[in-house]
């Protein structure tokens, strides 16, 4: 008996343990994900609308505005990296993370200084230990998202873009000529997919459906001006978007926890029913030597008393 | 030919049927649709906007920054704060409105005026 019978008890009853948490973890993360693609529904018909208006706007106007139009000397780029507070979720933030530093080498190839805006524990944790600079993370959320977190990402991402400021304050502040957003896609509860999409210079989403005969877009009238729609829309359009952005990484991160802790409770499944044959061996090699030494001794003691 | 009405907040619509005619505050006055209104998209002011439906209901709401579309007799309401006249509470509003007088935030303020005005007429 290498190790004692009591050793691979303790063994059990801890693995025991821990499969009763993981197991609730990957409930919790279950149940979660449903109430977060209700929430991702419930936010479309917001962002469908905005993203009718703005195309409507596109279509209909030559307004030239900053959060529309492409500098072509772009020097520096904004980047807001989505991850999660928690870990115990697989690869989700380290892939996330990989899919930044990816961008980040193709944003310095194309000469661009980098901004970093982050949300979660996870990124600010990556930056701090490598000591790389960011310059403003929120966290707290990254499971349950509210509009209200989007618009505040949203409007400290506009004035790094510097509109809506005075050239004082401008020179003040980095102003970044783009930014992108690293988050991670939720395809389906086994898919997940970390992708870096650009936020402005816009790129319009159409719908993904043709539009029908109907569906052509009528001719607006802008009130006051088209100028003044666009500029109250834009924003919106953004913190939509970012919206969209948080709802879809709050998703994938539950699908990836529930998935890292199903495979973390079938592995404890697995070590308790291996423990629990060990031990039952062990029990029985003990069963087996008292029986032996008992045996040995009666003997013993009969072979002494027949030889008297 | 009536209207269809949908009045969405950034997370959930708020209300959508039928209506006969829809009143909104925007930045260039009060604005009321009726049916067969030509396209028209105009930026919303907090206020209050009133919609009476088909059935004769009529459904009152404030809004805050936002913007109102108008096409083929279809009407969009789209404003980050939307909230109906049956989930404000009198008590609650004043609170909320006193805090943003005393923050002097002057969109906040508006916003708790128009929702006072409408939680004491509801009452």
């Amino acid at each position: 008996m290498a190790v004692s019978l009591r050793e691979y008890r303790a063994k059990i009853s801890s693995t025991q343990s821990l499969k009763k948490i993981t197991r609730a973890m990957e409930l919790i993360a279950a149940s979660r994900i449903i109430k977060a693609q209700h929430q991702a529904a419930a936010a479309a018909p917001y962002s469908r609308e905005l993203t009718r208006a703005v195309s409507a706007l596109a279509t209909y106007s030559d307004v030239e505005h900053i959060l529309t139009t492409e500098n072509p000397n772009a020097k520096r780029a904004g980047v807001l990296i989505v991850t999660s507070d928690r870990g115990l979720a697989g690869a989700y933030a380290s892939n996330v993370l990989k899919e930044a530093e990816q961008l980040t080498e193709r944003l310095h190839a194309e000469g661009k200084e980098i901004d970093y805006f982050l949300t979660g524990r996870k990124a600010e944790a990556y930056f701090s230990f490598r000591q790389r600079e960011y310059l403003e993370s929120w966290t707290g959320f990254s499971d349950k998202p509210t509009y209200e977190n989007a618009r505040a990402i949203g409007d400290r991402l506009i004035h790094a873009g510097g509109h809506g400021l005075d050239e004082e304050e401008l020179a003040a502040i980095s102003a970044v000529d783009e930014l992108y957003v690293v988050f991670t896609r939720f395809r389906s509860m086994l898919t997940q997919e970390a992708t870096a999409i650009r936020l402005f210079p816009l790129e319009i989403v159409e719908s993904e459906e043709a539009p029908a005969e109907s569906d052509l877009l009528p001719l607006y009238e802008f009130e006051p001006s088209t100028e003044a729609v666009l500029d109250a829309l834009l924003p919106k359009y953004l913190y939509s978007r970012i919206y969209y952005c948080l709802l879809q990484a709050a998703a994938s991160e539950l699908a990836a926890r529930q998935k890292a802790m199903k495979s973390a409770t079938d592995n404890a499944e697995d070590l308790i029913q291996k423990y629990t044959r060990i031990a039952n061996q062990a029990r029985q090699a003990g069963i087996t030597q008292e029986i032996s030494e008992i045996v040995g001794g009666a003997n013993a003691l009969a072979d002494t008393a027949g030889s008297e | 030919m009536t209207l269809h009405v949908s009045m969405v907040a950034a997370d959930r619509v708020v209300w959508s049927g039928k209506a006969k005619e829809v009143m909104a505050r925007t930045v260039e006055g009060d604005l009321g649709i009726l049916s067969g209104h030509s396209p028209l998209m105009s930026l919303l002011i907090p206020g209050v906007v009133r919609i009476d439906s088909e059935d004769g209901e009529t459904v009152r709401a404030v809004v805050g920054d936002g913007f109102i579309s108008v096409a083929n007799n279809e009407v969009s309401i789209i404003s980050e704060d939307v909230s109906l006249a049956s989930e404000l509470d009198a008590a609650k509003v004043r609170s909320e409105l006193e805090e943003a007088r005393a923050q002097e935030d002057e969109y906040r303020t508006l916003l708790g005026e128009a929702k006072l005005r409408l939680a004491e007429i509801g009452s």
